[in-house]
Protein backbone atom coordinates (compact mmCIF):
# COMPACT_ATOMS: atom_id res chain seq x y z
CA UNK A 1 0.00 0.00 0.00
CA UNK A 2 1.55 3.78 -1.16
CA UNK A 3 1.35 6.23 1.91
CA UNK A 4 -1.09 8.40 -0.16
CA UNK A 5 -3.77 5.43 -0.06
CA UNK A 6 -3.39 5.39 3.77
CA UNK A 7 -7.04 6.39 5.36
CA UNK A 8 -6.65 8.81 8.37
CA UNK A 9 -6.92 6.64 11.23
CA UNK A 10 -4.39 4.17 9.51
CA UNK A 11 -1.73 7.05 9.46
CA UNK A 12 -2.77 8.58 12.64
CA UNK A 13 -1.92 5.27 14.50
CA UNK A 14 1.21 4.45 12.10
CA UNK A 15 2.19 8.52 13.09
CA UNK A 16 1.48 7.56 16.49
CA UNK A 17 3.64 4.89 17.16
CA UNK A 18 6.64 6.86 15.52
CA UNK A 19 6.69 4.21 12.23
CA UNK A 20 5.75 7.92 10.02
CA UNK A 21 6.39 10.78 9.97
CA UNK A 22 3.87 13.56 8.67
CA UNK A 23 7.02 14.86 6.87
CA UNK A 24 6.76 11.65 4.68
CA UNK A 25 3.18 11.65 4.75
CA UNK A 26 2.76 14.54 3.44
CA UNK A 27 5.77 14.40 0.71
CA UNK A 28 3.71 11.19 -0.40
CA UNK A 29 0.76 12.76 -0.98
CA UNK A 30 2.12 16.00 -2.53
CA UNK A 31 4.21 13.76 -5.11
CA UNK A 32 0.75 12.08 -5.70
CA UNK A 33 -0.65 15.45 -6.82
CA UNK A 34 2.26 15.69 -9.12
CA UNK A 35 1.24 12.62 -10.44
CA UNK A 36 -2.54 12.88 -11.01
CA UNK A 37 -3.38 16.92 -10.79
CA UNK A 38 -3.08 17.30 -14.83
CA UNK A 39 -5.97 14.68 -15.56
CA UNK A 40 -7.95 15.12 -12.59
CA UNK A 41 -7.96 19.44 -12.10
CA UNK A 42 -8.98 19.58 -8.40
CA UNK A 43 -7.28 21.85 -6.70
CA UNK A 44 -7.43 25.92 -7.71
CA UNK A 45 -4.71 26.96 -4.99
CA UNK A 46 -1.76 24.69 -3.85
CA UNK A 47 0.80 25.28 -0.45
CA UNK A 48 3.53 23.35 -0.56
CA UNK A 49 5.87 25.44 1.04
CA UNK A 50 2.96 25.92 3.87
CA UNK A 51 2.00 22.33 4.09
CA UNK A 52 5.31 21.02 4.61
CA UNK A 53 5.86 23.30 7.07
CA UNK A 54 3.14 22.25 9.45
CA UNK A 55 3.99 18.61 8.43
CA UNK A 56 7.37 19.51 10.73
CA UNK A 57 5.10 21.25 13.08
CA UNK A 58 3.16 18.18 13.41
CA UNK A 59 6.03 16.09 13.62
CA UNK A 60 7.72 17.87 16.43
CA UNK A 61 4.01 17.95 18.11
CA UNK A 62 3.56 14.41 17.99
CA UNK A 63 7.30 13.73 19.51
CA UNK A 64 6.06 15.43 22.28
CA UNK A 65 3.55 13.55 23.00
CA UNK A 66 0.89 15.99 22.34
CA UNK A 67 -0.70 15.01 19.02
CA UNK A 68 -4.33 14.18 18.13
CA UNK A 69 -6.35 12.26 15.55
CA UNK A 70 -5.62 14.49 12.78
CA UNK A 71 -2.07 15.82 13.78
CA UNK A 72 0.17 15.71 11.02
CA UNK A 73 -3.03 14.15 8.41
CA UNK A 74 -2.63 15.98 4.90
CA UNK A 75 -6.31 17.84 4.36
CA UNK A 76 -7.35 19.84 1.37
CA UNK A 77 -10.19 22.65 1.80
CA UNK A 78 -13.23 23.71 -0.53
CA UNK A 79 -11.98 27.06 -1.80
CA UNK A 80 -15.33 28.57 -0.40
CA UNK A 81 -13.78 28.44 2.95
CA UNK A 82 -11.67 31.31 4.18
CA UNK A 83 -7.99 30.61 5.04
CA UNK A 84 -5.58 33.54 6.40
CA UNK A 85 -2.96 34.56 3.59
CA UNK A 86 -4.36 32.29 1.61
CA UNK A 87 -6.41 33.12 -1.46
CA UNK A 88 -9.74 32.05 -1.24
CA UNK A 89 -11.72 32.51 -5.04
CA UNK A 90 -15.07 30.38 -4.56
CA UNK A 91 -14.01 29.61 -8.15
CA UNK A 92 -15.27 33.08 -9.31
CA UNK A 93 -13.06 35.65 -11.46
CA UNK A 94 -14.68 38.23 -8.78
CA UNK A 95 -13.01 36.57 -5.85
CA UNK A 96 -9.29 35.48 -7.98
CA UNK A 97 -7.20 37.62 -6.16
CA UNK A 98 -9.04 37.98 -2.39
CA UNK A 99 -6.60 36.55 0.43
CA UNK A 100 -8.76 36.66 3.48
CA UNK A 101 -7.17 38.61 6.53
CA UNK A 102 -8.93 35.65 9.29
CA UNK A 103 -9.24 31.94 9.26
CA UNK A 104 -12.95 30.13 8.91
CA UNK A 105 -13.76 28.61 12.43
CA UNK A 106 -13.35 25.22 10.89
CA UNK A 107 -10.04 26.34 9.55
CA UNK A 108 -8.63 27.47 13.02
CA UNK A 109 -10.34 24.12 14.00
CA UNK A 110 -7.85 22.17 12.32
CA UNK A 111 -4.88 23.94 12.44
CA UNK A 112 -5.66 23.43 16.64
CA UNK A 113 -5.95 20.32 15.79
CA UNK A 114 -2.79 19.98 14.12
CA UNK A 115 -3.80 18.86 10.73
CA UNK A 116 -1.35 19.66 7.35
CA UNK A 117 -3.71 21.57 5.03
CA UNK A 118 -2.49 21.62 1.49
CA UNK A 119 -4.23 23.51 -0.74
CA UNK A 120 -8.14 24.65 -1.94
CA UNK A 121 -9.80 22.85 -3.93
CA UNK A 122 -12.38 23.75 -6.86
CA UNK A 123 -16.13 23.95 -7.08
CA UNK A 124 -18.72 25.65 -9.04
CA UNK A 125 -18.93 29.16 -8.86
CA UNK A 126 -20.21 30.47 -5.05
CA UNK A 127 -21.23 26.60 -4.87
CA UNK A 128 -23.90 26.65 -7.33
CA UNK A 129 -24.01 24.18 -9.68
CA UNK A 130 -23.89 20.00 -9.65
CA UNK A 131 -21.13 19.30 -11.45
CA UNK A 132 -17.88 21.56 -10.93
CA UNK A 133 -18.29 22.66 -14.44
CA UNK A 134 -19.57 26.11 -13.09
CA UNK A 135 -15.80 26.82 -12.13
CA UNK A 136 -14.60 30.32 -13.49
CA UNK A 137 -10.76 28.95 -13.66
CA UNK A 138 -10.82 25.05 -14.76
CA UNK A 139 -13.47 21.64 -15.04
CA UNK A 140 -12.41 18.95 -12.58
CA UNK A 141 -12.20 15.16 -14.12
CA UNK A 142 -14.14 12.40 -12.04
CA UNK A 143 -11.14 10.09 -11.11
CA UNK A 144 -13.27 6.86 -12.20
CA UNK A 145 -14.09 8.56 -16.25
CA UNK A 146 -12.09 11.85 -16.73
CA UNK A 147 -14.63 12.06 -19.54
CA UNK A 148 -17.34 12.39 -16.48
CA UNK A 149 -17.89 15.15 -13.88
CA UNK A 150 -16.96 14.28 -10.59
CA UNK A 151 -20.46 15.98 -9.19
CA UNK A 152 -20.32 19.45 -7.27
CA UNK A 153 -20.55 21.83 -6.58
CA UNK A 154 -17.81 20.03 -4.19
CA UNK A 155 -16.76 18.07 -6.90
CA UNK A 156 -12.67 19.18 -6.32
CA UNK A 157 -13.21 18.18 -2.61
CA UNK A 158 -14.76 14.52 -3.47
CA UNK A 159 -12.36 14.25 -6.61
CA UNK A 160 -9.07 14.74 -4.42
CA UNK A 161 -10.07 12.27 -2.10
CA UNK A 162 -11.09 9.83 -4.32
CA UNK A 163 -7.55 10.04 -5.83
CA UNK A 164 -5.69 9.52 -3.23
CA UNK A 165 -4.59 13.74 -3.45
CA UNK A 166 -5.61 14.34 0.37
CA UNK A 167 -6.55 12.09 3.10
CA UNK A 168 -9.98 14.01 3.46
CA UNK A 169 -11.38 16.95 3.07
CA UNK A 170 -13.97 19.42 3.43
CA UNK A 171 -16.94 20.56 1.47
CA UNK A 172 -19.93 22.47 1.85
CA UNK A 173 -23.49 21.81 1.13
CA UNK A 174 -26.52 24.19 0.60
CA UNK A 175 -28.88 21.43 -1.53
CA UNK A 176 -26.60 18.01 -2.23
CA UNK A 177 -23.26 19.99 -2.91
CA UNK A 178 -20.83 17.17 -0.40
CA UNK A 179 -23.49 14.21 -0.68
CA UNK A 180 -23.51 14.00 -4.45
CA UNK A 181 -20.20 14.50 -5.57
CA UNK A 182 -19.29 11.88 -2.92
CA UNK A 183 -21.80 9.31 -4.15
CA UNK A 184 -20.17 10.29 -7.74
CA UNK A 185 -16.41 9.67 -6.80
CA UNK A 186 -17.32 6.46 -4.25
CA UNK A 187 -16.24 8.68 -1.12
CA UNK A 188 -17.96 9.18 1.80
CA UNK A 189 -19.85 12.27 2.44
CA UNK A 190 -21.89 14.35 5.19
CA UNK A 191 -23.93 16.98 6.05
CA UNK A 192 -24.19 17.71 9.21
CA UNK A 193 -26.92 19.54 10.93
CA UNK A 194 -27.96 22.91 10.26
CA UNK A 195 -25.89 25.05 13.02
CA UNK A 196 -23.70 21.70 13.98
CA UNK A 197 -20.67 23.13 12.14
CA UNK A 198 -19.70 26.99 12.63
CA UNK A 199 -20.63 28.92 8.96
CA UNK A 200 -18.07 31.24 10.47
CA UNK A 201 -15.66 31.96 7.78
CA UNK A 202 -17.65 30.17 4.93
CA UNK A 203 -18.60 32.38 2.00
CA UNK A 204 -22.16 32.11 2.10
CA UNK A 205 -24.42 31.14 -0.76
CA UNK A 206 -27.99 30.31 0.76
CA UNK A 207 -27.33 31.37 4.71
CA UNK A 208 -30.56 29.11 5.65
CA UNK A 209 -29.45 25.91 4.13
CA UNK A 210 -25.52 26.04 4.12
CA UNK A 211 -23.37 23.69 6.22
CA UNK A 212 -19.76 22.50 5.92
CA UNK A 213 -19.00 19.00 6.31
CA UNK A 214 -16.48 16.19 5.65
CA UNK A 215 -15.86 14.29 2.71
CA UNK A 216 -13.44 10.94 3.60
CA UNK A 217 -12.46 7.60 2.58
CA UNK A 218 -14.28 5.56 5.04
CA UNK A 219 -17.30 6.35 7.75
CA UNK A 220 -14.65 6.31 10.35
CA UNK A 221 -12.56 9.62 9.28
CA UNK A 222 -15.74 10.65 8.47
CA UNK A 223 -16.52 10.86 12.01
CA UNK A 224 -12.65 11.92 12.92
CA UNK A 225 -13.20 15.19 10.69
CA UNK A 226 -17.08 15.52 12.13
CA UNK A 227 -15.04 15.63 15.75
CA UNK A 228 -13.16 18.24 15.13
CA UNK A 229 -15.01 20.65 13.23
CA UNK A 230 -18.26 20.32 14.97
CA UNK A 231 -19.21 22.43 18.27
CA UNK A 232 -21.22 25.82 18.80
CA UNK A 233 -19.15 29.17 17.87
CA UNK A 234 -20.40 32.90 19.61
CA UNK A 235 -19.16 33.84 15.48
CA UNK A 236 -22.06 32.50 13.88
CA UNK A 237 -25.36 33.45 15.21
CA UNK A 238 -27.17 30.60 13.96
CA UNK A 239 -24.47 27.99 15.68
CA UNK A 240 -26.36 25.65 17.76
CA UNK A 241 -25.37 25.40 21.50
CA UNK A 242 -25.81 21.50 21.32
CA UNK A 243 -23.04 18.99 23.08
CA UNK A 244 -20.87 17.27 20.37
CA UNK A 245 -20.25 13.53 21.08
CA UNK A 246 -17.23 11.77 19.82
CA UNK A 247 -18.70 10.11 17.26
CA UNK A 248 -16.58 7.34 16.58
CA UNK A 249 -18.07 6.32 19.76
CA UNK A 250 -21.38 5.37 17.19
CA UNK A 251 -18.93 2.82 15.74
CA UNK A 252 -19.50 -0.15 17.32
CA UNK A 253 -22.38 -2.36 18.63
CA UNK A 254 -24.60 -3.45 15.76
CA UNK A 255 -27.99 -2.25 13.83
CA UNK A 256 -30.40 -5.09 15.88
CA UNK A 257 -33.79 -2.85 16.23
CA UNK A 258 -32.76 0.64 13.89
CA UNK A 259 -35.89 1.57 12.01
CA UNK A 260 -35.13 2.70 8.49
CA UNK A 261 -37.74 4.07 6.48
CA UNK A 262 -37.65 4.19 2.24
CA UNK A 263 -39.72 6.91 0.78
CA UNK A 264 -41.67 5.82 -1.81
CA UNK A 265 -41.78 8.73 -3.35
CA UNK A 266 -38.15 8.90 -4.04
CA UNK A 267 -37.85 5.72 -5.40
CA UNK A 268 -41.11 6.43 -8.19
CA UNK A 269 -39.19 9.02 -9.47
CA UNK A 270 -39.15 9.07 -13.20
CA UNK A 271 -35.45 9.95 -13.64
CA UNK A 272 -33.95 7.43 -11.31
CA UNK A 273 -31.32 4.98 -13.27
CA UNK A 274 -32.01 1.23 -13.04
CA UNK A 275 -28.60 0.53 -12.06
CA UNK A 276 -28.51 3.26 -9.07
CA UNK A 277 -32.15 1.61 -7.65
CA UNK A 278 -30.83 -1.59 -8.04
CA UNK A 279 -27.24 -0.60 -5.76
CA UNK A 280 -29.84 1.48 -3.12
CA UNK A 281 -31.98 -2.42 -3.03
CA UNK A 282 -29.18 -4.40 -2.62
CA UNK A 283 -27.83 -1.79 0.61
CA UNK A 284 -31.38 -1.83 1.58
CA UNK A 285 -30.84 -5.33 2.10
CA UNK A 286 -27.97 -5.42 2.97
CA UNK A 287 -29.29 -3.41 6.17
CA UNK A 288 -31.66 -5.97 7.17
CA UNK A 289 -29.41 -8.35 6.88
CA UNK A 290 -27.61 -6.93 9.83
CA UNK A 291 -30.85 -6.43 11.79
CA UNK A 292 -32.14 -3.48 10.47
CA UNK A 293 -36.06 -3.13 9.87
CA UNK A 294 -36.87 -1.11 6.79
CA UNK A 295 -40.66 0.11 6.57
CA UNK A 296 -42.04 2.05 4.01
CA UNK A 297 -42.82 5.80 4.57
CA UNK A 298 -43.91 8.28 2.95
CA UNK A 299 -42.96 12.42 2.13
CA UNK A 300 -45.70 13.35 0.75
CA UNK A 301 -44.55 16.91 -0.80
CA UNK A 302 -41.27 15.50 -1.97
CA UNK A 303 -42.10 15.92 -5.85
CA UNK A 304 -42.10 20.44 -4.55
CA UNK A 305 -38.81 19.88 -2.81
CA UNK A 306 -36.77 21.27 -6.28
CA UNK A 307 -39.55 23.87 -6.88
CA UNK A 308 -39.62 25.32 -3.42
CA UNK A 309 -35.46 25.24 -2.91
CA UNK A 310 -34.99 26.99 -6.22
CA UNK A 311 -36.86 30.01 -5.18
CA UNK A 312 -35.80 29.74 -1.98
CA UNK A 313 -31.89 29.40 -2.33
CA UNK A 314 -31.84 32.10 -5.38
CA UNK A 315 -33.42 34.81 -3.16
CA UNK A 316 -30.98 34.32 -0.18
CA UNK A 317 -28.14 34.45 -2.96
CA UNK A 318 -29.50 37.23 -4.28
CA UNK A 319 -29.28 39.40 -1.28
CA UNK A 320 -25.99 37.97 0.07
CA UNK A 321 -24.04 38.11 -3.25
CA UNK A 322 -24.88 41.78 -3.08
CA UNK A 323 -22.23 42.69 -1.34
CA UNK A 324 -19.86 41.96 -4.09
CA UNK A 325 -19.65 45.99 -5.63
CA UNK A 326 -15.79 46.11 -6.37
CA UNK A 327 -15.57 48.64 -3.01
CA UNK A 328 -14.31 46.54 -0.42
CA UNK A 329 -12.57 43.62 -1.40
CA UNK A 330 -12.31 40.99 -4.92
CA UNK A 331 -12.20 42.22 -8.44
CA UNK A 332 -13.33 46.07 -10.06
CA UNK A 333 -13.76 47.24 -13.25
CA UNK A 334 -12.03 50.27 -13.69
CA UNK A 335 -13.28 51.36 -16.85
CA UNK A 336 -16.74 52.86 -15.80
CA UNK A 337 -16.73 56.31 -14.92
CA UNK A 338 -19.37 56.82 -12.46
CA UNK A 339 -20.26 54.60 -9.69
CA UNK A 340 -23.22 52.44 -10.75
CA UNK A 341 -21.78 51.65 -14.07
CA UNK A 342 -18.49 50.27 -11.70
CA UNK A 343 -20.68 48.59 -10.22
CA UNK A 344 -22.98 47.11 -13.53
CA UNK A 345 -19.30 46.48 -15.06
CA UNK A 346 -17.74 45.34 -11.99
CA UNK A 347 -20.80 42.29 -11.02
CA UNK A 348 -21.12 41.36 -14.97
CA UNK A 349 -17.70 40.65 -15.73
CA UNK A 350 -16.67 38.72 -12.61
CA UNK A 351 -20.03 37.06 -12.22
CA UNK A 352 -20.07 33.57 -14.21
CA UNK A 353 -23.53 32.34 -16.19
CA UNK A 354 -24.90 30.44 -13.36
CA UNK A 355 -24.38 33.09 -10.81
CA UNK A 356 -25.85 35.90 -12.71
CA UNK A 357 -28.76 33.57 -13.54
CA UNK A 358 -29.60 33.06 -9.99
CA UNK A 359 -29.07 36.49 -9.17
CA UNK A 360 -31.42 37.63 -11.47
CA UNK A 361 -34.55 34.46 -10.10
CA UNK A 362 -33.42 35.51 -6.86
CA UNK A 363 -34.29 39.22 -7.48
CA UNK A 364 -37.03 38.60 -9.63
CA UNK A 365 -38.94 36.59 -6.90
CA UNK A 366 -37.80 38.96 -4.41
CA UNK A 367 -39.12 42.19 -6.33
CA UNK A 368 -42.70 44.29 -6.00
CA UNK A 369 -45.77 42.26 -6.57
CA UNK A 370 -43.90 38.83 -6.71
CA UNK A 371 -42.43 38.22 -3.18
CA UNK A 372 -45.44 36.58 -1.90
CA UNK A 373 -46.63 34.64 -4.87
CA UNK A 374 -42.67 33.03 -5.00
CA UNK A 375 -40.52 33.42 -1.81
CA UNK A 376 -43.38 33.36 0.38
CA UNK A 377 -45.28 30.50 -0.84
CA UNK A 378 -42.03 28.70 -1.00
CA UNK A 379 -41.34 29.05 2.23
CA UNK A 380 -44.71 27.77 3.44
CA UNK A 381 -44.09 24.86 1.22
CA UNK A 382 -40.59 24.55 3.31
CA UNK A 383 -42.76 24.37 6.23
CA UNK A 384 -44.47 21.25 4.83
CA UNK A 385 -41.76 19.60 3.75
CA UNK A 386 -40.45 19.82 7.15
CA UNK A 387 -43.60 18.51 8.85
CA UNK A 388 -43.52 15.54 6.30
CA UNK A 389 -40.24 14.44 7.73
CA UNK A 390 -40.81 15.08 11.63
CA UNK A 391 -43.67 13.01 10.87
CA UNK A 392 -41.99 9.77 9.39
CA UNK A 393 -39.24 10.44 12.46
CA UNK A 394 -41.99 9.38 14.83
CA UNK A 395 -41.85 6.14 13.47
CA UNK A 396 -38.45 5.68 12.32
CA UNK A 397 -34.73 6.10 12.67
CA UNK A 398 -33.56 7.37 9.59
CA UNK A 399 -34.68 7.35 6.06
CA UNK A 400 -32.21 5.77 3.10
CA UNK A 401 -32.71 6.44 -0.32
CA UNK A 402 -30.43 7.13 -3.48
CA UNK A 403 -28.39 10.48 -3.72
CA UNK A 404 -28.71 11.24 -7.03
CA UNK A 405 -31.22 9.74 -9.76
CA UNK A 406 -27.94 8.63 -11.91
CA UNK A 407 -24.20 7.91 -11.66
CA UNK A 408 -22.36 10.93 -12.99
CA UNK A 409 -22.73 11.83 -16.40
CA UNK A 410 -20.54 12.63 -19.30
CA UNK A 411 -18.52 16.67 -19.24
CA UNK A 412 -20.71 19.33 -21.24
CA UNK A 413 -24.04 17.18 -21.08
CA UNK A 414 -26.54 19.49 -19.23
CA UNK A 415 -24.51 22.40 -19.36
CA UNK A 416 -27.35 25.12 -21.01
CA UNK A 417 -30.32 23.42 -19.64
CA UNK A 418 -30.39 24.42 -16.28
CA UNK A 419 -34.05 23.49 -15.31
CA UNK A 420 -32.66 19.62 -16.09
CA UNK A 421 -29.86 20.34 -13.86
CA UNK A 422 -31.77 21.23 -11.06
CA UNK A 423 -34.16 18.49 -11.43
CA UNK A 424 -31.04 15.89 -11.11
CA UNK A 425 -30.81 17.41 -7.29
CA UNK A 426 -34.62 16.50 -6.25
CA UNK A 427 -33.07 13.40 -3.82
CA UNK A 428 -30.57 15.71 -1.43
CA UNK A 429 -32.28 19.27 -0.99
CA UNK A 430 -35.40 18.25 1.09
CA UNK A 431 -32.92 17.75 4.18
CA UNK A 432 -30.97 21.21 3.39
CA UNK A 433 -34.83 22.65 3.19
CA UNK A 434 -35.34 20.66 6.84
CA UNK A 435 -32.08 21.49 8.18
CA UNK A 436 -31.41 17.76 9.11
CA UNK A 437 -28.27 15.52 8.23
CA UNK A 438 -27.62 13.15 5.54
CA UNK A 439 -24.66 11.29 4.12
CA UNK A 440 -23.76 9.52 1.34
CA UNK A 441 -21.77 6.15 1.53
CA UNK A 442 -20.49 4.05 -1.53
CA UNK A 443 -23.02 1.10 -2.31
CA UNK A 444 -22.36 -0.12 -5.71
CA UNK A 445 -20.82 0.60 -9.23
CA UNK A 446 -22.75 0.97 -12.82
CA UNK A 447 -21.62 -1.25 -15.44
CA UNK A 448 -19.70 1.03 -16.46
CA UNK A 449 -17.87 1.00 -13.45
CA UNK A 450 -19.14 4.29 -12.18
CA UNK A 451 -19.98 4.78 -8.26
CA UNK A 452 -23.24 4.44 -7.01
CA UNK A 453 -24.13 6.55 -3.67
CA UNK A 454 -26.49 5.49 -0.74
CA UNK A 455 -27.84 8.15 0.87
CA UNK A 456 -28.83 8.33 5.01
CA UNK A 457 -30.66 10.92 6.68
CA UNK A 458 -32.06 11.64 9.92
CA UNK A 459 -33.73 13.83 12.62
CA UNK A 460 -31.72 16.43 13.68
CA UNK A 461 -28.75 16.14 15.50
CA UNK A 462 -28.55 12.38 14.64
CA UNK A 463 -25.47 11.85 12.72
CA UNK A 464 -24.16 9.51 15.27
CA UNK A 465 -27.25 7.19 14.00
CA UNK A 466 -26.35 7.59 10.26
CA UNK A 467 -22.12 7.35 10.91
CA UNK A 468 -23.34 4.10 13.04
CA UNK A 469 -25.40 2.48 10.24
CA UNK A 470 -23.05 3.49 7.41
CA UNK A 471 -19.87 1.89 9.59
CA UNK A 472 -21.80 -1.38 9.73
CA UNK A 473 -22.93 -1.31 6.15
CA UNK A 474 -18.84 -0.64 5.26
CA UNK A 475 -17.82 -3.53 7.47
CA UNK A 476 -20.23 -5.82 5.34
CA UNK A 477 -19.19 -4.84 1.89
CA UNK A 478 -15.70 -3.58 0.42
CA UNK A 479 -17.34 -0.67 -2.38
CA UNK A 480 -15.14 1.95 -0.51
CA UNK A 481 -12.35 0.00 -0.58
CA UNK A 482 -12.47 0.24 -4.48
CA UNK A 483 -9.96 3.14 -5.95
CA UNK A 484 -10.15 4.27 -9.51
CA UNK A 485 -7.05 3.34 -11.40
CA UNK A 486 -5.15 6.53 -12.74
CA UNK B 1 -43.46 33.52 -21.63
CA UNK B 2 -43.23 33.66 -17.61
CA UNK B 3 -40.60 36.68 -17.79
CA UNK B 4 -40.58 39.30 -20.25
CA UNK B 5 -37.59 40.57 -22.03
CA UNK B 6 -38.62 44.26 -20.10
CA UNK B 7 -38.73 42.34 -17.11
CA UNK B 8 -35.39 40.59 -17.36
CA UNK B 9 -34.41 44.26 -18.37
CA UNK B 10 -35.47 45.73 -15.17
CA UNK B 11 -34.54 42.70 -13.14
CA UNK B 12 -30.89 42.94 -14.06
CA UNK B 13 -30.66 46.87 -13.08
CA UNK B 14 -31.46 46.04 -9.70
CA UNK B 15 -29.26 43.22 -9.31
CA UNK B 16 -26.67 45.78 -11.25
CA UNK B 17 -26.05 43.38 -13.93
CA UNK B 18 -25.21 44.79 -17.30
CA UNK B 19 -26.71 42.83 -19.98
CA UNK B 20 -26.58 41.90 -23.36
CA UNK B 21 -29.24 41.43 -25.91
CA UNK B 22 -28.39 37.93 -26.36
CA UNK B 23 -28.05 37.24 -22.03
CA UNK B 24 -31.45 38.92 -22.05
CA UNK B 25 -32.89 36.58 -24.75
CA UNK B 26 -31.18 33.27 -23.21
CA UNK B 27 -32.19 34.39 -19.80
CA UNK B 28 -36.21 35.49 -20.39
CA UNK B 29 -36.41 31.37 -21.83
CA UNK B 30 -34.10 30.07 -18.91
CA UNK B 31 -36.03 31.77 -16.04
CA UNK B 32 -39.07 31.84 -17.85
CA UNK B 33 -38.63 27.65 -18.18
CA UNK B 34 -38.01 27.58 -14.32
CA UNK B 35 -40.75 29.58 -12.95
CA UNK B 36 -43.28 27.74 -15.10
CA UNK B 37 -42.10 24.63 -13.19
CA UNK B 38 -42.08 26.61 -9.80
CA UNK B 39 -45.36 26.98 -10.48
CA UNK B 40 -46.40 23.69 -9.26
CA UNK B 41 -46.21 24.98 -6.18
CA UNK B 42 -49.83 26.76 -7.15
CA UNK B 43 -51.21 23.46 -6.50
CA UNK B 44 -50.85 23.50 -3.17
CA UNK B 45 -53.54 24.70 -1.41
CA UNK B 46 -51.46 26.93 1.80
CA UNK B 47 -54.12 28.47 3.29
CA UNK B 48 -52.94 29.11 7.61
CA UNK B 49 -49.18 27.63 6.45
CA UNK B 50 -46.65 29.39 8.52
CA UNK B 51 -43.53 30.24 6.49
CA UNK B 52 -40.03 28.89 7.32
CA UNK B 53 -37.15 30.88 6.94
CA UNK B 54 -35.01 28.89 8.60
CA UNK B 55 -34.97 25.26 9.81
CA UNK B 56 -33.51 25.48 13.26
CA UNK B 57 -35.60 26.73 16.05
CA UNK B 58 -33.22 29.60 17.85
CA UNK B 59 -33.92 32.35 19.36
CA UNK B 60 -31.17 35.93 18.90
CA UNK B 61 -28.00 34.92 20.16
CA UNK B 62 -27.16 37.91 22.28
CA UNK B 63 -23.35 38.64 23.61
CA UNK B 64 -22.52 41.23 25.56
CA UNK B 65 -21.96 44.52 24.07
CA UNK B 66 -17.98 44.85 24.41
CA UNK B 67 -14.81 45.57 21.99
CA UNK B 68 -13.14 42.47 21.34
CA UNK B 69 -10.48 42.11 18.61
CA UNK B 70 -11.44 43.22 15.07
CA UNK B 71 -9.38 43.64 12.13
CA UNK B 72 -6.95 46.94 11.89
CA UNK B 73 -7.20 49.16 9.83
CA UNK B 74 -5.02 47.79 7.53
CA UNK B 75 -5.83 44.35 7.24
CA UNK B 76 -9.25 45.54 6.76
CA UNK B 77 -7.90 47.25 3.64
CA UNK B 78 -5.65 45.00 2.31
CA UNK B 79 -8.18 43.78 -0.08
CA UNK B 80 -9.25 47.09 -1.51
CA UNK B 81 -8.99 47.63 -5.47
CA UNK B 82 -8.28 51.83 -5.15
CA UNK B 83 -7.58 53.17 -1.61
CA UNK B 84 -5.49 55.45 0.30
CA UNK B 85 -4.11 54.67 3.85
CA UNK B 86 -7.15 55.26 5.43
CA UNK B 87 -10.30 55.17 3.11
CA UNK B 88 -11.96 53.05 0.56
CA UNK B 89 -11.84 54.62 -3.09
CA UNK B 90 -14.90 54.70 -5.63
CA UNK B 91 -15.11 56.69 -8.75
CA UNK B 92 -17.15 60.03 -8.15
CA UNK B 93 -20.98 60.42 -6.71
CA UNK B 94 -21.68 63.78 -6.66
CA UNK B 95 -20.91 65.56 -10.27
Amino acid sequence: MKLYELTISQAAALLSERRLTSRELTQAVLERIDAVEDRISAFITLNADLAMAQADSADKTISEGRGTALTGIPLAIKDIICTQGIRTTCASRILENFIPPYDATVVQKLKAAGAVLIGKLNMDEFAMGSTTENSAFKTTHNPWDLTRIPGGSSGGSAAAVAADMCLGSLGSDTGGSIRQPASHCGVVGMKPTYGRVSRFGLVAFASSLDQIGPLAKDTRDCALLMNAISGHDPQDSTSVPEPVPDFTGFLNGDLKGLVAGIPKEYHASSGLDPEVMQAVNRAVQTLKDLGVRCVDVSLPHTEYAVAAYYVIAPCEASSNLARYDGVKYGFRDKTAGTLIDMYRNTRSKGFGTEVQRRILLGTYSLSAGYYDAYYGKASQVRSLIMDDFKKVFQSCDLLLSPVAPTPAFAIGDHMDDPLTMYLSDVFTLSANLAGIPGMSVPCGFSSKGLPIGLQLVGPHFSEGILLKTAYHFEQATDFHQKKAIL
Amino acid sequence: MKISKKDVVHVANLARLELDDAAVEKFSLQIGAILDYVDTLNRLDTTGVRSTSHAIFLTNAFRDDRIKQHLGQELALANAPEKDDSTFWVPRVIG
